[in-house]
This record gives structure tokens, sequence and C-alpha cells, in this order.
């Protein structure tokens, strides 16, 4: 338990200490935010009579939380190149537990930043239901990181190349991102971006975080949080083979 | 090929590790007693490190059989990942912790219980002379200060064996001594097998029990470094070094360093 405590800690203080990368990963979501949430509010508030922030603040919260817990994986990378992997892996302890505190560690600091653009939201003049909708926010937040730290970490687990990490996570994430419902409804949307949508772990996120916040559900919130359970099941533990089969 | 012996806290038979098609380590085999220290030398590209990452679990062989204390690498890697320490060749520091957070992060990572923990990064940060730069983050610190934090890091937990790539490179004299003195202190009380490289002849000749030399990925000699010199007709193990594995650097060694830093910039980018 200890063990994975450190190096949980150990990924919080790395974040903790580097302010320019915490403030820089709060850009995107404040820009799709503000971009959208006052270029398309008017269209949508007049289409469909709801508030379009409502609709938009848990999306990109849900982007942000993607975003920075896919990256996390670079950490990995960042290890290696800098040596101290080699440290944790010939550790005396098993490879999952140092892959479940990194991985947790990772997700730690993107659910953080969820809450902080849900904060920064608030000043634009979202409003969540009640105190007890946030609190059910951060564990789906929570959720989704999981997932998507112990993505980037079997990704990373694979190479040896940021460049080449950031050009696949790009790649991977921004599909994730716009069949995930974040920004226009599911509802009506033609058949194929329906299906495609309902195999994107990402929709039952967006979903959870807006029925949570908002009380609007597409696909329902007990249905969302058993889902998600289980892909962040199965993603941690592809994540901790890859992660059990570096070589240095 | 030696019998195995329960004495023998290493083995390795006919051990072979081929990156494409450069055979780094060629059909090796040697033991190590248990207890002993023991010095692996050879050339730069001879297959030392490459040796060290195959018994610590690191890196698979392409062929052969290697015990540490009686457990296969490739099959037990979690039982074998406990009975050694390593000081790695290479940086292997979180530049971005502080040296009491790097040796902290250690001790906890090795079940190093609190206060024998807490003990022994005073004693091993003082031995190393970084006690009061402890609060310093390492990214701030020089080389030498770095492979000093690193050393006493590998220190801080006791295990069977211990291995040390080239631990003093870079290192003044006086902490090369004192840093010697620890070791041979815990080979002798706890019993500590130690398995060490060095390009450092006198340093080998001094500490070592039991010496194997390897050159191209093969083992072209070993014994003790008596036995070496006697073999050679030498007076030093220096001189019986340089004999053994010729006076001049040949031109393989730069290629083989060549290619790998080649190699290292293809994986940096294809930019
Ligand atoms: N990851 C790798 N990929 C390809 N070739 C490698 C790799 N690691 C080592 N080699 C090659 O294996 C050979 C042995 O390298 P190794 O690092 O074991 O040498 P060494 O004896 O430790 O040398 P030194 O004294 O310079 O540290 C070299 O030819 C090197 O180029
Ligand atoms: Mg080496």
């Amino acid at each position: 338990m200890k063990t994975i405590y450190v190096l949980w800690e150990r990924q919080l203080k790395r974040y903790y200490r580097s302010k320019v990368r915490m403030i820089a990963s709060l850009a995107q979501p404040l820009l799709f935010l503000v971009a959208f949430g006052f270029g398309f509010g008017p269209i949508y508030n007049k289409a469909s009579g709801g508030n379009y922030i409502d609709f938009l603040v848990p999306g990109i919260i849900a982007m942000s939380v993607l975003f920075s817990s896919t990256f996390m994986g670079i950490e990995v990378i960042w290890d290696r190149q800098f040596g101290f992997l080699k440290e944790t892996l010939v550790a005396p302890v098993s490879r999952f537990k140092i892959m479940l505190g990194r991985t947790l560690g990772g997700a730690t600091v993107a659910t953080f930043q969820g809450l902080i653009v849900l904060l920064l939201s608030m000043i634009i003049g979202f409003r969540p239901k009640s105190i007890e909708s946030v609190i059910l926010s951060i564990f789906f937040m929570a959720l989704i990181a999981i997932i998507f730290t112990a993505l980037g970490t079997a990704i990373a687990s694979q190479l040896e190349d940021m460049h080449a990490f950031q050009l696949i996570i790009n790649f991977l994430i921004m599909p994730l991102f716009f069949l995930s419902g974040a920004l226009f409804p599911l509802q009506g949307v033609p058949k194929f971006i329906t299906v495609l949508s309902s195999i994107n772990p990402l929709s039952y996120g967006v979903d959870a975080l807006r029925g949570a916040m908002t009380g609007n559900l597409h696909f329902g919130l007990i249905f969302d949080a058993v889902v998600l359970s289980g892909v962040a099941v199965l993603f941690l533990s592809i994540g901790a083979y890859f992660f059990s089969k570096i070589e240095a | 090929m030696e019998k195995e012996s329960k004495n023998h806290i290493i083995s390795v038979t006919n051990l072979t590790k081929k990156f494409k098609d450069n055979t780094a380590v060629d059909d090796v085999s040697f033991f190590v007693e248990r207890g002993k220290i023991f010095g692996f030398l050879g050339p730069n590209g001879a297959g030392k490190s490459t040796t060290i990452k195959m018994l610590t679990t690191l890196l698979s062989p392409t062929s052969g059989e290697i015990m540490m204390d009686g457990k296969n690498p490739q099959v037990h890697a979690d039982d074998v990942r406990k009975i050694f320490g390593i000081v790695f060749q290479d940086q292997s520091l979180d530049e971005e912790l502080t040296a009491y957070e790097n040796m902290e992060l250690h001790g906890v990572l090795y079940r190093v219980p609190k206060e024998l923990r807490e003990e022994r990064i005073k004693k091993l940060l003082t031995l190393v002379e970084l006690y009061d730069r402890k609060k310093d983050f390492v990214k701030t610190f020089s080389g030498g200060m770095k492979r000093r934090l690193e050393i006493a890091r590998g220190l801080l937990h006791h295990p069977k064996i211990l291995f040390l790539d080239e631990p003093t490179i870079g290192l003044d004299p006086q902490t090369r001594n004192h840093i010697w003195d620890h070791i041979k202190e815990l080979n002798k009380t706890e019993g500590v097998t130690v398995f060490f490289t060095t390009h450092y002849m006198e340093e080998a000749e001094k500490v070592a029990d039991q010496i194997c030399i390897i050159d191209h990925g093969k083992i072209i000699s070993k014994g003790t470094p008596k036995d070496l010199m006697k073999q050679t007709k030498t007076e030093s193990l220096e001189d019986a070094f340089i004999k053994l594995t010729g006076r001049d650097i040949r031109e393989e060694h730069a290629t083989a360093m060549d290619s790998l830093r080649n190699s290292r910039k293809m994986f940096r980018g294809h930019k």
C-alpha cells in the first residue's frame, strides 16, 4: 500500500512543482468554453430552448480530464529518458503496483484539473445543481481520469519517443472528444455517429457528468457508472500488462 | 563449464544477447561466489552493462540461462528483484525531487522500516557529503553530486547482491575511497555479494576477490587479480588488462558507440 502511495505522491509533487504545466493545461478548456459557449450558445438556445452553457460545461470538463489524463502517459517516457524509470522497474514491488501508483497519481492530477475548470466555468455563470451533485461529478471525473491515464500509460510503455507519443495521442483523443456528445447532443444524429459514440467510453463519462451536474441524461447514471468502472478495470489491466513488459 | 553449486549466488550459462545483428553478449558462462566482491571488467562496449541488465530483470536474454540465488530472473522476476540492489551506469534519479525525497522514495520501495530508513539516509548522505544539500532539488546538483547521491541511494537497503555499474565514474579520489571503504564494510559485516564494473584498474585490484574480463561479448579471462597478473606475467592489474584486451582502442568500439548514439537519435524523433 505504502509503495502505491509514494508513487502517487510523487506524481502530485511533480505536478504541483510545475506551475507552467498547470496553467498551460487550463488554456485549452478555457478557450473551448469561451469560443463554443459564446459562439454556439445563441443558436443552441434558440433551437432547443435549453441553456447551452449548462450543456457545454460538463462536456468541457470531460475534455479537460480526457486531455490531461491521456497526456499523463508522457511521464513514463520522460522517466525513461531521465533514467528514473529503471529505478522503479527493478524495485522489489510488482509492476502492477508501480503502474497503479503512477496511474492513480496522474488520475488525481487530471481530476483536479477538471475541478479547476468547473470552478472557472462558475465564473462565467454555470451553476451545478447542488453540492451533492458536485461530489458525484468528482467521482465521475476520477473514473474518466483513471481510464485515460491507464490508456496513456499503456501507449507510453510501448514508445521511447515523445513526439511519436504526442502524435498518437492527438490522433486518438480528438475523435474520442468529438464523438462523445461533449459539444452537441447525441439525440437525432446520424446512425453512424450514434454507433461510434456508443462504443466511446468518454460518452458515458460526459453523460454522467452532465447528469450529475444538470440532471440531463442520455444513458442513465447507474449505467454510466457500470460502463465506466468496467472500462477502468479493463484499461488498468491492459496498462499494467504493457507496463510489466517494459525493458530497459 | 562450471558446475552449479549452492555457493554460487549468481551462475550464468551460455548467456547470449543479440541486438539485431550486433551480438553484445556472446555465449558467456561464469559464476559469482556468495559473499565475494566480483569485478566484471572489460573495454567500452564489451557487454558489461548488457549482462547486468539481464541479471537484473531489465532485459531478456536471447538465449542461455541465469540463476540468481537459485532463481531465474525471467521466470521469477519479482523474487529476483527482492534480492539485489543496483547503482546504474547512467543516470536514474528523479530530478524534480530533492535529494532526500529520492532517498526516501527508494527506502519505501525497498521496504526499509521508517526509523532505520531515516537513520541510514542521514548516515549515507553524510558519507557522500550531501547531507547539508538534502533539501535541494537534484536538478541543481553537479554531475559528481548526482553520482554520489545515486550511490548513497543504492546503499540504502542491504540486499544479498549489490550491482555497481561503474559506481565511481567521475568522482574525486577521496569520495571514491570513502565509498569503497563503506562497500567493503557492508560486504564484510553483512555478507553482501558485490558485483561491480569499473575502468579504474587500481580500484579493481584493491577491492576485487574475483575478476572476470569480458571483451567483444566473450569472457577472455577469470581469476583473482593475482592469478591474472601471474597469467600475463605483469606487475599490475592494469598491465594485465591491457595485455589481455590489447593496447589499441579498436575501431569497432568507435563504430559501436556511434551506432548506439545514432540509434538514440532515431528514438528521439523523426523531426
Ligand atoms: N539497447 C541497445 N540497442 C542496441 N545495441 C545496444 C543496446 N545496448 C547496448 N548495445 C550494444 O551492446 C554492446 C555492449 O554494450 P554495453 O553497454 O553492455 O557495454 P559496456 O561493457 O557496459 O561498455 P561501457 O564500458 O562503455 O559501459 C555495444 O556494442 C552496444 O552498442
Ligand atoms: Mg556499461
